[in-house]
């Protein structure tokens, strides 16, 4: 671990279950970084050893709470971290079984990468195929499949090339942008920091150095100009005559660049402005772009609150009403279905929303879309639309993550009980 | 700060992220307050909540739950930060509550007022009607910490439920609560203990003066080194002696250790965190020791 002011961060999702071999996959990788510190793998071994196991369980250290250890299974995301010369890395480590789709789904949102793992042995199984349909659908922007467990097939380079050919067949259905194959073996170390010298015929670059190299820069929006207002600022200093009339408009940006001086809309009065400063964290900036957040200052006194948007007079989100989306089902206290109200919080904007209809329900793992469905339970995909109390700056998921994605919260019961990923809007 | 190519640095980001989480916690909930004990994490914290209401003053008040256990520095440090801040000061005494019988005092050697806080903690949410408390705790410092959200509901109890989180998605938090009920928020969550050292190396925030390496009488318990202060309880066969130590936290100390250092500039303890091999909770921290879920279960409870 090393301090670098060139550092950026990697937000990786990992998906499979503890079979795959994910666990001693994200151990080594904190191991071999030496992110994992000598307490933390004494405590692993000494319960290792308690448990009558003959190896140090690496799956304990991702295994915070008492009931995963004592049933062996991980029941909600975790979130681990470490750090390279190139890179700081969030790993959000998403359960194998449990909740599984809520959890990926979680765990998927804010992930630049996805690995999934396959054993090598067996193939592209069900819950690959489940894997990959779910990062797709949040659109994380690259995808890595680790095969794993090469050891175990001899490094042979026809089972490889045999997964990637049924992978790839498969993936052709689906909307990847950048996928990788790494062939490793998590156990020994095979391609995961360094390149093995057991695969002389893979040409391509260890499981870290791709997370370390992969190009996330372009994955953001930088087009489309899109503030949500999050927080007025007016200090109301008398004593302070400058302040005095100081009314700032705080939020974080979600797609575009902005620069003092652009020429911006207000939603939803549609009245436009120009933007006088920029002041962020640490004093005026020239420029603002995902993910900061800053403080706007406006030429002109618009009455502007919490939930308004700014955008560029000539590229403005959706202001809509009803909206077509997938959702994800999250709660097993009941199911989804056609008139179901429910409160809808996105951007900074929160409303009531009355699912309209329910179109289908996806099957995750054929893709098949069973239109007779007339509920979504839990960890159940399907589109629906919805009806919203008041008007959404919206645009499609695929185009801005941030402003394509809402989450709905139960009236009654206060749980988040759904993700959804806006497809259209009027 | 700023690249060509749009990238922001980890420190950055950590800041925007942080900034996005407070400002939205002011919006939506009527009475935040924000846990402030004096110790690295929380002044990190406090230092982003001064940035994300600029120029503006910080809207909510900040609550030091006082263990009476306290090093004069951190009182002295706390007292002075807040008044430069001008904000509100709340102190929550555990002494008061046990003064009111509200919890009773462990006896025996090792005796700590620490689990005592979550009670003088509960209590003074519930008096002050505060409906949402943000604490400087991150994912990396333990493992039932690393299950966490950033919003995390409490009930009517004030408990903690791991196994019934909501779903956190993108930047989206789910702010939704009755009366009686609050949320701890913990800006900080994706921070490491080295992000929080660079960040105050690049703010140039003033410490404690008990972080670098300064000369005290210690005696060593369970592997530790313990203050030579009356609370700590030494025994007579724990002789105290002399030695050049730091704190690499601060916390209630009759139970926080010390280790032996002799950084004694931000640079030096910078690089000793980054070749240290021992997390910090674990070197320490007394409390953290007693059992594998004693962390989880004081958060069941909670504890901060």
């Amino acid at each position: 671990m090393t301090t670098s002011k060139q550092m950026d961060i990697l937000r990786f999702a990992t998906a499979g279950s503890v079979d795959d071999g994910k666990s001693t996959l994200i151990g080594r990788l904190l191991y071999d970084s030496k992110s994992i510190f000598e307490d933390q793998l004494e405590a692993v071994e000494r319960t290792s050893v308690d448990r009558g196991e003959d190896y140090t369980n690496l799956a304990l250290l991702t295994d915070g709470l008492r009931a995963e250890r004592e049933q062996g299974i991980t029941i909600d995301v975790a979130y681990r971290y470490f750090a390279t010369p190139r890179r700081k890395f969030i790993i959000a480590d998403t359960p194998g079984h449990i909740q599984y789709t809520r959890n990926m789904v979680t765990g998927a949102s804010t992930a630049d990468l996805a690995i999934i793992l396959v054993d090598a042995r067996k193939g592209i199984l069900e819950q690959s195929r489940r894997h990959a349909f779910l990062t797709t659908l949040l659109k994380v922007p690259h995808l890595v499949v680790a095969v794993n467990k090469m050891d175990l097939v001899g490094y042979d380079q026809a089972v490889y090339e045999r997964i990637i050919d049924e992978f790839t067949a498969f993936a052709s259905k689906l909307a990847v942008t950048d996928l990788t194959f790494i062939p490793i073996s998590a156990l020994h170390g095979d391609n995961v920091v360094d390149r093995s010298p057991n695969m002389g015929w893979y040409e391509g670059s260890s499981l870290l150095h791709h997370l370390e190299h992969v190009h996330i820069a372009s994955d953001r929006n930088l087009i489309d100009v899109r503030f949500p207002v999050q927080y007025v600022i007016r200090p109301h200093k008398s004593t302070d005559p400058e302040l005095h009339d100081y009314r700032g408009y705080a939020g974080q940006v979600a797609g575009g660049v902005l620069k003092p001086g652009d020429e911006v809309v207000h939603l939803p009065s549609g009245l436009t402005t120009t933007i006088t400063h920029i002041d962020g964290p640490g004093g005026p900036v020239a420029e603002a772009y995902a993910p900061m957040s800053v403080t706007l200052r406006l030429a002109d006194d618009i009455d502007i609150s919490r939930g308004d948007m700014i955008a560029r007079p000539h590229n403005r989100p959706e202001v809509a009403q009803d909206l077509d989306a997938m959702v994800c089902w999250m709660t097993p206290d009941r199911a989804l279905s056609p008139r179901m109200k429910l409160v809808i919080k996105h951007t900074t904007r929160t409303a009531r929303a009355l699912v309209k209809e329910l179109h289908y329900r996806l099957d995750v793992n054929t893709l098949h879309r069973d239109e007779t469905a007339t509920a979504l339970q839990l960890n159940e995909i399907g589109r629906v639309s919805l009806r919203v109390t008041q008007p959404l700056f919206v645009d499609d998921y695929s185009r801005n993550r941030l402003t394509g994605g809402f989450i709905l919260i139960d009236e009654a019961t206060h749980n988040t009980v759904a993700a959804g990923m806006i497809t259209g809007a009027k | 700060m700023q690249r060509c190519d749009y990238l922001l640095s980890q420190l950055d980001v950590l800041e925007a992220e942080s900034i996005q989480i407070i400002r939205e916690v002011a919006a939506e909930f009527e009475r935040p307050v924000l846990l402030f004990s004096g110790g690295k994490d929380s002044i990190v914290m406090l230092r982003l909540a001064e940035k994300a209401f600029w120029p503006a003053p910080i809207p909510f008040p900040v609550m030091h739950v006082d263990t009476g256990h306290n090093f004069p520095e951190v009182i002295e440090y706390r007292d002075r930060r807040v008044a430069e801040l001008g904000v509100r000061l709340v102190v929550a005494s555990v002494q008061d509550s046990i003064d009111q019988g509200r919890v009773v005092e462990e006896t025996g050697r090792r005796a700590s007022r620490n689990r005592l806080q979550t009670t003088t903690l509960l209590d003074a949410i519930e008096e002050h009607q505060f409906d949402a408390a943000f604490g400087g705790a991150r994912r990396d410092e333990e493992k039932a910490r690393a299950k966490e959200r950033v919003v995390s509901f409490r009930d009517e109890f004030g408990q903690w439920d791991p196994k019934n989180q909501r779903p956190e998605l993108w930047n989206l938090y789910n702010t939704k609560i009755r009366r009686g009920e609050h949320v701890r928020v913990f800006p900080l969550s994706n921070w490491t203990e080295l992000d929080i050292w660079d960040y105050i190396r690049r703010e140039g925030l003033e410490l404690p003066p008990i972080y670098f390496a300064h000369t005290r009488m210690v005696f060593e318990r369970d592997g530790m080194l313990l203050a030579d202060i009356s609370y700590a309880n030494r025994g007579e066969d724990e002789p105290a002696f002399e030695a050049t130590v730091r704190y690499r936290t601060v916390g209630d100390a009759s139970c926080t250790g010390a280790v032996k250092s002799s950084a004694a500039t931000l640079d030096e303890v910078i690089e000793e965190i980054a070749a240290t091999r021992i997390t910090e909770r674990g070197q320490t921290r007394a409390d953290d020791r007693t059992s594998e879920a004693a962390m989880e279960d004081r958060k069941k409870e909670g504890y901060f």
